[in-house]
């Protein structure tokens, strides 16, 4: 019996050396790479399991804002409270996906989207908790966050329109709805209907203006498009200044960062509605998870992150607008002028997302 | 080309040798691939008759006709390119050629998205290519708008090709050259030899490169959105991401993966019972081109390099100059990790692709294999956002009905145990690469007579022994390139990676998703350089390494 064993033991041996003859050269040394490679997974993972564990008050984030935005928040946050923010970054659909199917045993405390829509689908599904805090309530207004506070604004992005300033003088322009007149054939430029801050924008026109008004409004933007949507915002500006089309609806941050790598842009912005609704602002927020593991950590970053000196730095990281009224945007920012808001609850732009979709399929808006 | 049972033995002298744990890697591959699939076919226990209702009334004929006429194109040019360059280089000599051999391959170390969005900055309205067009012949030139169906698979086909031109480029060199030069001797002309000799002996490794493309070109998520071309793949993210209709982005799925069945059983029912078996490698004596075809030969090879490397990779490093304040700590730990994976996923994928490819030889053919094989080979084709919420939603079913309540039963407190690891990781990446290592090593297997094994065995050598010392040799070529193909794809994979890394694990692609998702294409610019760079190591070294 031990013979045997010894024996198959031994030819086991064999085998292993059997098959390190039969790779020569080069390939040895891509194995022996490989190998060290697993020995890297192994003493990272190590790494990484270990300092997760250790730290006892850590407050894990899902976040579907990018970690170069978020980042040094959390840093700050860290370096203040001596409390550790670990995260991940994907897009909205994927984490709530995920929160969903971890269910209670989710590690998630807090949930931070980049749009409305999907923190009104998040509360819609169930996978955020109702929270108390007086202090967001004195810090955001009622139309950026959930009455109940499943979910709060954090930041504020206008999406509104931008032209070529050599081709289009600034009085032609007047509303969201103008541009769908027939003067603008051929000149407008738009992004894909399939990226959710058009969505929300259709969705809150869907609440103001009813489904057969905006119906008919879309087909006509659809009808004026100098070329098929492009899938970016900067993409669609950039073919204004190119002298593709002379107008396109972008969230201002996009202007912002062109104008900083392009100097002498050949665009502006302009605010539409000021004498009715006001520009569509949509927000950048987060909520607290229903099967948090640290729910009073994360609302305490939550209640941090909405007071003064937190937002200017969370709304500058990007160019946008803060959510607390008290808090101005940075200097570049306000050069661009004020403008009057759309109050619309943004909630809307959740509710009615679906519906916005069809009717843009409808319209032939792709 | 039956060179087959040049020495039949008689069954009852192989038999001893026939153990039957050789179908259990398949079975362990093809139930980890059931996993996702078994939940996306679940889906349709929820109907979501709203969503579909809605799409066949507006959507759905223009998705089929964008996909379907993507499929074709990519289709046919992936195989014309590949083939044509493969045999360029495999059997021809000319200026060049030498190092146009392993650089051809280098495109496929850039991800489909990347070559995007450098394809639509370069060449769009606002590119300058146009810019300077317009400068010269004014406005009122038309120049074709890359952003149209041919736009998008010329970009698919310039990153997919290598697929195609590697696998049947070693497919030509190991052909040699004897079987034309009989067909020549016999009275064929050098077209009829190709098309009727070297072409049906190639076929394997061709169908194997095309099916991969195309698996590819329809799970392809990343370079459609760039170029804002609707398919059936953004119809999935759309059910899911604008209607929050999980059960109908997993119906449309299964779609797809009907269709990716249905391919892959037509080639086989196409191919028959064929199989083609070669000598093993000789020398090659390469037809030497003379004067014309001589250049017109390089020009067509360095055409390709550059327009899908040469440039992608300039206008990479023009933005990356821009911004090398990024490379930081932060960026190393980035590379680092995204080694770590694709290393790992690489051999464990290989492994298991050449356990599998073995086991089945050694097995009479069973119907069952061949079914467990085509199921094993489904995740390629799926998006892979797709199959990794499925990988997802399986693991979390597993943590939650086996392994909580195996926690509760040891008095331990209810942990997630499986999703966020990094073995969940790494299983997901095997899931969804295994058909891309399976399909160079059953390829190349295909190739070696059994008689060598029969030889073998009647010498005494048992089952292990054959394996090691008469395939693993001969499968060196194939094993490479299936590892490789695995590395690099894991290294740019995109979604799986986000959804199921462990806290801290972000990699390069992650870092490129982040970037390009807010539209900071420069910023994007470095990572994806070094994904590029990094994944040109193996690229090379295995070139080198199958060089003739």
């Amino acid at each position: 019996m031990f013979s045997l064993n010894h024996n198959s033991f031994m030819s086991f041996i064999f085998r292993v050396v059997d098959v390190a003859r039969a790779l020569p050269g080069l390939s040895r040394r891509l194995v022996s790479f490989l190998l060290m490679m697993f020995i890297m997974v192994g003493v990272l993972s190590g790494c990484s399991k270990s300092s997760n564990e250790e730290a006892a008050s850590v407050i894990t984030v899902y976040s579907a804002r990018k970690e170069h935005l978020i980042k040094p928040i959390f840093e700050l946050y860290t370096k203040e409270t001596g409390i550790e923010v670990q995260y991940i970054t994907d897009s909205a659909g994927p984490l709530l996906a995920r929160l969903k199917a971890e269910g209670e045993n989710s590690p998630a405390d807090l949930f931070m989207t980049v749009d409305a829509g999907y923190l009104w689908q998040a509360s819609n599904e169930g996978v955020l908790a109702a929270i108390d805090s007086s202090i967001i309530e004195a810090n955001v207004p009622d139309s950026l966050r959930s009455p109940t506070l499943e979910w709060t604004g954090l930041s504020q992005r206008a999406r509104t329109m931008v032209y070529a300033k050599e081709r289009v003088q600034p009085e032609e322009l007047s509303t969201y709805e103008a541009l769908a007149d027939s003067k603008w054939k051929g000149r407008l430029c738009l992004r894909t209907s399939k990226k959710v801050y058009n969505q929300s924008l259709v969705a809150t026109m869907i609440k103001t203006m009813g489904e057969a008004k905006t119906e008919a409004l879309i087909r006509g933007w659809v009808s004026n498009l100098a070329t098929e949507p492009y899938s970016n915002d900067t993409k669609a500006m950039e073919a204004v200044a190119a002298g593709q089309c002379d107008v396109t609806i972008v969230n201002t941050y996009y202007f912002g960062r062109l104008k900083r790598d392009v100097p002498d842009l050949p665009l502006a912005l302009f605010w539409p509605n000021q004498n009715d609704r006001g520009v569509h602002v949509n927000v950048s927020g987060a909520g607290v998870t229903r099967h948090a593991k640290n729910p009073e950590g994360a609302k305490a970053l939550l209640e941090w992150m909405t007071t003064p000196a937190v937002q200017s730095m969370f709304a500058e990281l990007n160019q946008e607008y803060p959510v607390n009224p008290a808090v101005k945007a940075s200097e570049e920012v306000r050069s661009w002028g004020d403008f009057k808001a759309d109050t619309v609850n943004v909630e809307a732009a959740g509710s009615l997302q679906a519906e916005a979709i069809k009717l843009m399929d409808r319209a032939g808006y792709h | 080309m039956s060179l087959s049972n040049a020495v039949s033995l008689p069954p009852e002298l192989l038999k001893p040798h026939r153990v039957r744990w050789w179908g259990l890697p398949l079975i362990v591959v093809a139930a980890l691939v059931m996993l996702p699939l078994v939940v996306i076919l679940f889906s349709w226990l929820t109907p979501a008759p709203e969503v579909w209702e809605h799409l066949l009334e507006t959507e759905f004929r223009r998705l089929m006709i964008n996909t379907l006429s993507l499929l074709l194109g990519v289709g046919i040019c992936v195989a014309v390119l590949g083939v044509g360059l493969a045999w360029l280089v495999a059997t021809c000599e000319f200026p060049g050629r030498r190092w146009l051999d392993w650089s051809l391959v280098l495109p496929l170390a850039i991800p489909p998205y990347v070559l995007a969005f450098i394809f639509l900055g370069v060449f769009g309205y606002a590119g300058p290519v146009q810019t300077l067009w317009r400068s010269i012949v004014g406005t009122g030139g038309t120049f074709p708008d890359i952003r149209s169906t041919c736009g998008v698979i010329v970009v698919m086909v310039l990153v997919l090709y290598p697929y195609v031109y590697m696998l049947a480029r070693n497919a030509f060199l190991s052909q040699g050259r004897e079987l034309m030069d009989a067909a020549r001797l016999l009275g064929a002309s050098p077209w009829r030899a190709f098309w009727h000799v070297a072409l049906p002996m190639a076929r394997p490794a061709i169908a194997a490169g095309t099916a991969l493309a195309l698996m590819e070109t329809l799970a392809d998520f990343g370079a459609v959105s760039v170029f804002n071309f609707d398919t059936f793949t953004t119809a999935i993210y759309k059910s899911w991401f604008g209607f929050f209709n999980l059960s109908a982005a997993a119906q449309l799925a299964s779609l797809l993966l009907l269709v990716v069945f249905l391919g892959l059983w037509g080639e086989s029912k196409a191919r028959g019972r064929a199989r083609t078996y070669q000598t093993p490698p000789r020398i090659i004596e390469r037809f030497e081109l003379t004067g014309t075809a001589k250049w017109a030969a390089t020009t067509v090879c360095c055409t390709v390099l550059f327009v899908a490397f040469v440039i992608p990779i300039g206008q990479l490093i023009m933005w990356t100059a821009g911004r090398l304040q990024d490379v930081d700590h932060r960026y190393w730990s980035l590379v680092a990790r995204t080694l770590a994976l694709g290393a790992s996923a690489a051999t464990l994928a290989s492994l298991l692709a050449l356990l599998v490819a073995f086991g089945r030889r050694q097995l009479k053919e069973a119907p069952w294999q061949r079914a467990a094989v085509r199921v094993a080979s489904l995740g390629y084709a799926l998006p892979g956002s797709v199959l990794a919420v499925g990988i997802m939603l399986a693991f979390a079913f597993i943590d939650q009905q086996l392994i909580n309540p195996l926690q509760a039963l040891l008095g331990l407190p209810p942990k997630q145990w499986l999703l966020g690891s990094l073995a969940a990781l790494i299983l997901a990446y095997i899931v969804r690469f295994f058909s891309v290592a399976y399909g160079p090593v059953q390829s190349s297997l295909e190739k070696i007579r059994p008689s060598f094994q029969e030889a073998a065995h009647t010498l005494g050598a048992n089952q292990w022994q054959v394996l090691c010392r008469v395939y693993l040799p001969l499968l060196r070529p194939g094993l490479l390139s299936a590892g490789l193909l695995v590395l690099v794809d894991t290294m740019k994979e995109m979604p799986a990676t986000l959804l199921m890394r462990p806290f801290g694990w972000d990699t390069l692609a992650v870092r490129v998703y982040e970037m390009t998702a807010e539209g900071e294409w420069e910023r994007a610019a470095l990572p994806a350089l070094t994904l590029v760079l990094i994944s040109l190591i193996p690229v090379l070294s295995i070139m080198r390494g199958s060089r003739r």
